[in-house]
């Protein structure tokens, strides 16, 4: 399993067990046992759902099983234990219908010919092997289709099809039916797929690597001083056929490095690119002179080693973490089809074709594509995505809804008032913040390094060629030149940074924690301000605490499980809440139900009527609602009949050691708050942040974003915490931002760094993690810097030989390779940000 | 010794002929996706069987 771990980091806790667990599935077929779903694991409440002796948790794994069975898939179980996905919502037979259009399709198909298509469908539901199995097999359930293959780090599945045998959406379809929905998101419609990873870069890897090889072995004469093989044809032979070999090493595979150096002349910036240029002109040059003349053999094994270790340390920088998108913008939250109604006609078409004055219908847990008027139905909107604000909003007929919001609870009807690309939410993605490319990303430690160094080496190079030009070795002191240009070649100083950085990158992605780049590493050294978003931040929306309070005789148990049925009804977020507190999971028949959004939900039972709900509501409804005693968060109660008999207490629990982490914090650093939501816990806040610390409430998402900009114009470095959409602008404007996200995979809008909501304790850990890993380059450059002043001081003497340079060269690479890896794994583990046990 | 010179060029066609067979695995994008061959080895091909095509099961 070893070799899927890399790639398997990425998944929830849950998910690695399901995968770690292969190899004991294999061996195990009793997944049934212990009352769990056969096809999905999740406990099973009763015994309705059975087949043989299986046990589903309900009707949709027990139809997949069906499926699977009747087409002979069944192996699909023996290859883990419960490896299946719950088919959670059952969609309507026209859901996919808008993937029949031809303009839709278009955009969405890789190729098409009329008898068969290409498509890669994003799947975010694989997760494990017996996954990939089913899925490449999928020509077993439909004779339309043909060969389907699956890239599991992407969580991609590519599917060949026959158009006239099964219909695109029946694809998509077919794959919803067995518990795998595609994802299909705006921004799939507009080809925002990430690039390609870099075949270019390991094609020149694998050039410079050959050249290098055969270009060695055609110096071992050389190497070794052996007398046999100095006659003027092997010399002729061995220094031709190696200096054929250099050609496309310099021209192909060291291409990247000409171009950046041109472009950093041009720009007057003395990055490392320059002098990496200069050195491979040199080698090439001196090498080309000293085998046409016939006078030795060159330098050219130094000069293919040089490039084939300089792009091993590019490859080993670039791994990209392909499932984790850090360029994410509204476009990806965005559903790509959405019902339409027009004439009574409801249909499912692309978001693209929808104009400003069309009818749309919501229905509950769907996003609002545009800003929009409600026409029919009571909205009850969370623009927690958009403002942070956690409390769920009314809003009555007529009201203006903005896009963004997610309608919670019956089915809305809106007509729309502006198009997708021009709702309140994607102007914020018009900001200058989004479009600039900052020349922030050539600031880097290397950089800052590379310009001293550069002008130290091309002084020494300058002085060594003149000082033997004026006692008369004209020849002494060109070759001193070159020679210099050629030591002072800075491989081992252009390694340091990819391996050293690159190294804690991998360390911190086995724990779950992505960083974009290795720049992020420099930037968050340097940071000196924190910026931190409140509400699903420091706050976690999942655990907040609901405290109950009895009033007079309180609730029975048998009440209780009664409250806990009717909160079951609502939809309400709290609703949720209350019903764990009330820890009820029997069933009751309750008359005359009924939902206020924003007010709450009654219903009768056994000739009693029982009302769950705010105190507003209830008071409208003639109820004497107590106080609660030092309640300081929202509250909700719970009467029955006339009298109100217990209220509930939601406190934003502040996610566990979050005080801890701003005490350890706040020496260092200058801390400050900006929240969406409303000023109820200044007070908490204040106590927590300290007195110097800023505070902001009610901040837009633009607000936000230029209270951020105002810190770096007092010469600040910030790290913006956030997470949700509010805080885009926010985190694409700081120096590092990072996205806090519940699960890796899910939804987290563009950032430097993605941070699995556990791992928020650790911040301090992480910001000191980085302090030390540039550290670590630091140290580097100074070792590569002794190898460099070794070797020139024998190129300054004009005494370097290709031997020395063979030598040398690979051997001041190696040194800080292993020194940068060791150094920077010894970091993480001092740090304790060492992956989580599996 | 002029042998070598044979040598060498036979050294160099086979060492040119493992270069064209990277640049193929390259192109055919054997390098995208290291992760998901390594899982698919360890699944046995089920014997194929005629699918059972009930049209309860296949109609979406």
């Amino acid at each position: 399993m070893r070799g899927t771990v890399d790639n398997s980091i990425a998944e929830a806790p849950d998910r690695i067990l399901a995968s770690e667990g292969i190899a004991a599935g294999l061996s195990s077929t009793d997944a049934a046992g212990a009352g769990r779903c056969f096809h999905c694991g999740e406990p099973c409440r009763g015994h309705e759902f059975t087949r043989a002796d299986k046990v589903f948790c309900c009707r949709g794994c027990q139809a997949v099983h069906d499926i699977l069975s009747a087409s002979g898939l069944d192996q699909f179980y023996r290859l883990a234990s419960a490896p299946g996905v719950r088919v959670r919502n059952e969609s309507g037979s026209n859901t996919w219908a808008y993937l029949d259009d031809p303009a839709v399709q278009k955009r969405l198909l890789d190729f098409t010919d009329g008898k068969l298509s290409l498509v890669t469908l994003k799947v975010p539901g694989i997760h494990c092997i017996a996954c990939v199995w089913l899925l490449e097999n999928l020509f077993r359930l439909h004779p339309g289709i043909g060969t389907s293959q699956v890239n599991f780090p992407r969580r991609e599945v590519a599917v060949s099809f026959a158009p006239a045998k099964i219909a695109f959406s029946e694809v998509a379809a077919l794959l919803t039916s067995i518990g795998y929905e595609p994802q299909f998101t705006l921004a799939e419609l507009d080809k925002l797929r990430p690039g390609s990873t870099n075949r270019r870069l390991w094609l020149q890897v694998g050039v410079a690597g050959f050249a290098f090889g055969n270009i060695m072995l055609l110096s071992i004469p050389v190497y070794l001083g052996l007398d046999s093989f100095s006659a003027p044809l092997f010399k002729a032979l061995f220094g031709y056929a190696s200096l054929a070999l250099a050609v496309p090493v310099l021209c192909y595979c060291a291409s990247d490095y000409w171009h950046a150096a041109r472009l950093a002349v041009r720009q007057r910036m003395l990055t490392l690119d320059v002098p990496i240029a200069l050195g491979l002109a040199a080698l090439y040059v001196q090498s080309a002179v000293e085998i046409v003349s016939g006078r030795g053999a060159g330098y050219l094994d130094s000069l293919a080693g040089l490039v084939f270790f300089l792009l091993c340390g590019r490859i080993f920088q670039q791994k990209t973490f392909a499932r984790i998108a850090f360029d994410r913008d509204y476009r990806c939250f965005f559903p790509l089809s959405v019902l339409r109604k027009r004439a009574d006609e409801e249909r499912s078409v692309a978001l693209s074709e929808l104009r400003s004055g069309d009818r749309i219908v919501l229905r509950n847990g769907e996003l609002i594509p545009a800003d929009s008027e409600l026409i029919h139905g009571s909205a009850l909107i969370d623009y927690s995505f958009v403002t942070g604000e956690s409390e769920p909003v009314a809003r009555a007929k007529g009201d203006r809804l903005y896009a963004g919001g997610k309608q919670l609870g019956e089915m809305i009807e809106v007509e729309m008032v502006k198009d997708v690309s021009q709702g309140y939410l994607a102007s914020l993605w018009d900001h200058a913040a989004f479009g600039k490319q900052s020349r922030r990303d050539l600031e880097t430690v290397t950089n800052r390094y590379s310009r001293r160094f550069t002008g130290a080496v091309m002084a020494i190079a300058l002085s060594a060629g003149v000082f033997w030009c004026l006692s008369g070795q004209a020849a002494r002191g060109l070759k001193a030149f070159t020679s210099v240009l050629i030591v002072a070649c800075p491989c081992a100083l252009a390694l340091a940074a990819p391996f050293a950085l690159g190294t804690t990158q991998r360390w911190l992605a086995r724990r779950g924690i992505f960083l974009k780049n290795t720049l992020v590493l420099e930037r968050l050294a340097n940071v000196d301000t924190i910026v931190f978003d409140k509400t699903g931040t420091l706050t976690s929306g999942g655990a907040s605490r609901v405290n109950l309070h009895p009033f007079d005789s309180g609730l029975s148990d048998a009440d209780k499980s009664r409250f806990a049925a009717l909160a079951r009804h609502s939809t309400h977020p709290h609703s949720a809440r209350i019903q764990e507190v009330l820890a009820g999971n029997d069933q009751f028949q309750f008359s005359g139900f009924n939902e206020v959004p924003g007010g709450g939900v009654e219903a009768n039972l056994d000739g009693r009527s029982f009302r769950l709900g705010s105190a507003n509501w209830l008071r409208r409804r003639g109820l004497a609602v107590p106080e609660i005693p030092g309640a300081n968060g929202s509250a909700s109660y719970a009467a029955i009949d006339s009298k109100v008999r217990a209220g509930f207490v939601l406190h934003t629990a502040l996610r566990p050691r979050t005080e801890h982490l701003l005490g350890e914090l706040s020496p260092k650093y200058d801390l400050a708050l900006l929240s969406g939501d409303n000023e109820k816990e200044r007070e908490k806040f204040r106590r927590l942040f300290g007195s110097d610390a800023r505070l902001r409430f009610n901040q837009s998402p633009f607000e936000k974003l230029a209270f951020v900009e105002k810190l770096q114009g007092d010469g600040r470095t910030v790290m913006m915490v956030g997470d949700g959409l509010n805080d885009a602008g926010a985190l694409k404007q700081s120096d590092v931002g990072v996205a806090v996200v519940e699960q890796v995979g899910t939804f987290s809008p563009a950032s430097d760094i993605i941070l699995p909501a556990r791992d928020v304790p650790r911040l301090a850990r992480l910001l000191e993690l980085a302090r030390r890993s540039v550290r670590v380059v630091r140290v580097s450059f100074g070792i590569s810097a002794v190898y460099n002043l070794a070797g020139i001081t024998i190129a300054a003497g004009g005494m370097l030989s290709p031997v020395v340079c063979a030598v040398l060269m690979p051997l001041s690479s190696i040194s800080v390779v292993l020194f940068a890896c060791g150094s920077s794994s010894r970091a993480v583990k001092k740090t304790g940000l060492n992956p989580l046990p599996d | 010794m002029s042998v070598i010179v044979i040598l060498i060029l036979i050294s160099l066609t086979v060492a040119l002929l493992f270069l064209a067979g990277f640049i193929w695995a390259v192109k055919s994008g054997q390098f995208e996706d290291t992760c998901t061959p390594a899982m698919r080895v360890l699944t046995d091909d089920a014997p194929v069987k005629e699918p059972n095509l009930d049209p309860k099961h296949t109609k979406t």
